[in-house]
């Protein structure tokens, strides 16, 4: 397969633009209780029904931490390649917001729990390598609700406390692609650790979005711009586009970059000023007192890294070398934990390559169309294992596989029920075939002729003609042999 | 029955301990002294009915095992206790009852002791007279235009006029010892980590500490071992055994060696203070202590350390008083902003402001590393000056304040001044190590002096015993009538 060349760049009359992005991605711990308190963070709970006193911050409240968020913190440092800070430090970053009780956010600022890494991404011009520049923890602030009245705006600090990952990237990302390869790897890395869910929909995940733009084989950066809290890839993909867009007229137009936060409003398609530099907040950053510095043995750490699971890169080579898939066929398949594991429990019992196709055409196509998860597919991976049995053993054609798939799909019946009932097995007694096949030659001796005297594309009229008799049962290997021996006398 | 006015904390455990007394008795009779010290104003909140309740029912059927078995006891406001207005001295939480009661009060009556009421105190425990108080200035009982010290100005004044048996109060930069010392009493700054945190309000975190204010050394030993102990709520706190200081107590200091600071020697300290210090060096002396010279260079960049330290940290700690969620809403503001800004302006008193404004100063960008992170830096000097002095010796004697109570007002416009009068005591929460003061005499306007002994991080027992000796051969006495009554 040739490679394609990487190609975006904003191009003008005048130029082509290069577009550099960083990603500072939010993603929410897996844990049953909050990073310092010991409230639950169920999604969807009646508002402020999770909330303790130290998530409200009432007086004399002092936050414990969590250990648990700790560990999946170091987990997807390691799935990240990156390096774990034994000594790492919990500040306070300072600002005031109604749903933010404390007035300040307990964060990580110069001495962060995971340090630089890497994350490899498969692009169609080849892999490419994602500097991570740090990860830290930090508490999400409460949700401030507008418009339920117009006269109040109302809090609900039951996300208020809840962990959260920073996952902060180097400027190495090129294009909205890659940033949709990067959230989408992050995301994999973390769900595969099960350190964090990934839900875009519930938040669980959220970006902000670093950008600027400079002419093609300049070195020097230019002027980025923040886009806050961008929480799908659909929308980031689009506030990439329209904001690098938008710099470049600027940039081509004389005028020049300013450095602020903007807004990415998702139904006209625009980036918007938040707020300047000089409006910018200062956090007035600074070592908890509250809390001790983090030590952490490398004992613990070897320890968690001797128990991760199997990480997507390594789970895609061993697919390419034990099972000799294509690489863009093993990405697909470890591209999500479960359809790894409904892939291995399927060719447990049947044919890898018939598998691997029925997986990534049949039933994704099916899972799609249904918007369904694969985790709920109706095709039960021992079902699609017994159907590509029967495709193997002559059973039942490939053409009629698609039927039964179909009917599994509906039903969610097991294979051979459904060949017995509606009587879907393959024709291959030779005898049998023989008959239909003589029947159809009498029926057309005109054609028959025809054929013979060189007029060769008939020879797939008579396969037609044999299907439609047989209702598409017959053994298309054994009709094809009759067939041409019937056809040489 | 014996005169309690005259009767120690501990002589009071006694008589209970031994039915001589009921708790009942006991709760009226400082009710009583309560009803008649309205004066000296060292009470926010009074909870009557519900101490004799208790007093009642620990009488009945209460545990006489404890170490303060049906003790009345009266606390700082600045710890939030269950059902009780919890106010640390401020309009901004004015109405606040806290639905949960603080670690240290709450260890207190596991061991049988009851509130009384809520003593007075520098507005979030900052200043050094109790004149920052919302509710007004507490009185010293000493003489009724004198300041009572602060922070824990409130629980020295009351303690002092016998309205407590004993007390218990905070420590930032002195406002358990100097209060102590102003009014002839003992109190005690046990090492950072040893009494919880959990459910105090918070001034400036990593100095801020519980201890024990008492009208003797043997009641301290008792009182600080009730309070202390490991809490899982607070990160800082130090998970060890509890310990037996009053079981443990002794005058024995033989063959200690007691360090004497030549940087304490402050300029323009008053004659009388520089002898008190000569009588404690005497004295332990005589009680087969050895005397060493020792220096703390970097003592006079204390105070200016802690001008930046506590009040950054007390800017961050106040910030969750924004009238969203408790306490004090301002009804005027057209939208969040002016809520948060009316709220706070009205809310908070002006010392508090003070400190917020210099805290939120010395934290911000570009201040950042010039204040904050050198006074951090500095902070380590000091607490490697005490931990090079703590290979060689036991403990250090110094004198608590560099003054007698001053006057009502004298230093309320000139701040500066007032901070000045931590300036003794400040190094030690740097530090993060225990100090006591006890009562060393009089200045010749008849006002209580203290002298302080400091020792290494938890060596309370050390200083308790050394304490426990000068005051045998001190033989303090107060000296003031109940004017007030």
């Amino acid at each position: 397969m040739e490679k394609e060349k990487f190609d975006y760049y904003i191009k003008t009359e005048k130029n082509s633009w290069e577009v550099i992005i960083g990603l500072e991605v939010h993603a929410q711990v897996i844990s049953q209780s909050k990073l310092f308190s010991g409230s639950a963070t169920k999604f969807g709970a009646k508002p402020n029904t999770q909330v303790s006193l130290v998530d409200s911050a009432f007086p004399g409240m002092l936050p414990v931490i969590n250990q648990h968020c700790i560990e999946q913190a170091i987990k997807t440092g390691l799935g990240l390649n990156a390096k774990i800070n034994l000594h790492s430090i919990f500040d306070r970053k300072n600002y005031f917001y109604a749903d933010l009780p404390a007035g300040y956010q307990i964060s990580q600022y110069k001495n962060p729990v995971v340090g630089e890494g890497e994350v490899t991404l498969d692009m169609p011009y080849g892999s490419k390598k994602i500097g991570i520049e740090r990860l830290h923890l930090e508490q999400d602030a409460g949700k401030s609700i507008h418009d339920l009245s117009p006269d109040n705006t109302f809090v609900d600090l039951n996300r208020s406390g809840i962990a959260l990952m920073e996952i902060v990237s180097k400027p190495d990302l090129r294009s909205p692609n890659e940033v949709n390869s990067y959230v989408k790897k992050l995301r994999t890395i973390m769900r595969y650790l099960g350190t964090c869910d990934g839900n875009m929909q519930e938040g669980s995940l959220r970006a902000d979005v670093n950008v600027s733009v400079r002419k093609k084989g300049e070195k020097k950066f230019g002027t980025r711009c923040e886009i806050k809290n961008v929480n799908s890839i659909k929308f980031m993909e689009m506030a990439i586009d329209t904001e690098a867009k938008r710099q470049v007229e600027l940039l081509e137009s004389g005028k020049s970059i300013k450095q602020e936060t903007r807004l990415f409003d998702t139904k006209r398609n625009e980036t918007r000023s938040m707020r300047s530099k000089e409006e910018a907040h200062d956090y007035r950053y600074f070592p908890d007192p509250d809390l001790l510095p983090l030590k952490i043995e490398q004992s613990f750490v070897d320890n968690l890294k001797k128990n991760l699971p199997e990480l997507p890169d390594q789970k895609k080579e061993r697919f390419i070398k034990k099972f000799k898939l294509t690489p863009y066929e093993a990405n697909v398949l470890v591209s999500e934990a479960a359809t790894s594991k409904y892939f291995e429990e399927v060719i447990k019992n049947a044919d890898i390559k018939l598998a691997k196709n029925w997986i990534i055409v049949e039933l994704f196509a099916v899972l799609n169309k249904k918007g369904l998860d694969i985790k709920e597919s109706p095709v039960s991976p021992i079902n699609l294992a017994s159907l590509i049995n029967a495709i193997s053993s002559g059973e039942i054609s490939g053409k009629i596989a698609k039927k039964v798939f179909e009917i599994m799909v509906q039903s969610g019946d097991e294979p051979h029920k459904i060949i017995k009932e509606k009587g879907l097995k393959q024709q291959s007694d030779p005898k049998e075939l023989e008959k239909i096949i003589l029947k159809v030659l009498n029926n057309n001796a005109d054609k028959v002729l025809e054929y013979k005297s060189g007029k060769e594309k008939l020879y797939g009229f008579f396969i037609g003609e044999i299907m439609k008799i047989s209702s598409g049962k017959a053994n298309p290997k054994l009709v094809n042999e009759i067939l041409k021996e019937k056809l040489k006398k | 029955m014996p005169d309690l006015n005259q009767s120690s904390l501990s002589e009071i455990v006694k008589l209970i301990k031994t039915k001589k007394i009921s708790s009942l008795e006991v709760t009226n009779h400082f009710i009583k002294n309560i009803k008649k010290g309205k004066k000296l104003n060292s009470f926010i909140t009074t909870c009557f009915d519900e101490s004799l309740k208790k007093a009642k029912y620990f009488d009945t059927k209460g545990n006489i095992d404890g170490l303060l078995p049906g003790v009345p006891l009266a606390v700082k406001d600045l710890f939030c206790t269950k059902g009780i207005k919890t106010t640390a001295g401020s309009k901004i939480l004015e109405n606040f009852i806290p639905t949960y009661e603080s670690t240290v009060t709450n260890n207190l009556w596991k061991e049988g002791a009851i509130l009384l009421g809520k003593l007075n105190c520098d507005e979030f425990a900052m200043g050094s007279s109790n004149e920052t108080s919302y509710f007004g200035k507490t009185i010293n009982p000493i003489a009724k235009d004198l300041v009572p010290g602060g922070s824990s100005g409130g629980s020295a004044s009351a303690l002092a006029a016998n309205f407590t048996p004993a007390t218990i109060g905070t420590d930032t930069g002195g406002s358990i010892r100097q209060p102590a010392s102003f009014t002839g009493t003992v109190g005690l700054k046990p090492t950072y980590g040893l009494c919880s945190r959990w459910g105090i309000v918070a001034f400036a975190s990593s100095l801020d500490q519980a201890g024990p204010m008492t009208k003797n050394v043997e009641d301290c030993a008792l009182l600080l071992e009730a309070m202390s102990g490991y809490d899982q709520n607070d990160s800082t706190s130090i998970n060890k055994k509890k310990e037996s200081y009053s079981k443990n107590l002794s005058t024995n200091i033989k063959g200690l060696k007691i360090g004497i600071p030549k940087e304490y020697r402050v300029e323009n300290m008053p004659k009388e203070i520089e002898n008190l210090w000569g009588k404690g060096i005497d004295i332990l002396k005589k009680s087969g202590a050895k005397i060493v010279d020792i220096t703390l260079p970097h003592t006079k960049y204390a105070l200016p350390t802690y001008y930046i330290v506590a009040p950054a940290e007390a800017s961050s700690n106040l910030a969750r008083y924004d009238g969203v969620k408790y306490g004090y809403r301002s009804k005027k503001g057209k939208n969040l902003i002016e809520m948060y800004e009316n709220t706070r302006g009205e809310g908070f008193g002006d010392e508090v402001k003070r400190r917020i404004l210099i805290g939120t100063y010395v934290l911000s960008s570009g201040y950042y590393d010039a204040y904050y992170l050198k006074a951090q830096k500095v902070r380590k000097l000091i607490k490697n000056d005490f931990d090079k002095c703590f290979r060689n010796i036991d403990a250090i004697l110094t004198p608590s304040t560099p003054s007698s109570a001053f006057k009502v007002g004298e230093k309320t416009n000139d701040p500066i001044s007032m901070y000045l009068n931590d300036i003794f005591t400040v190094p030690v929460n740097l530090a993060g190590i225990p100090a006591i003061s006890i009562p060393a005499g009089h200045d010749n306007q008849g006002r209580p002096l203290g002298l302080q002994v400091i020792s290494k991080a938890l060596e309370e027992q050390k200083i308790l015993n050394i304490a426990f000796s000068m005051e045998k051969d001190i033989s303090f006495k107060q000296s003031f009538k109940r004017w007030w009554e």
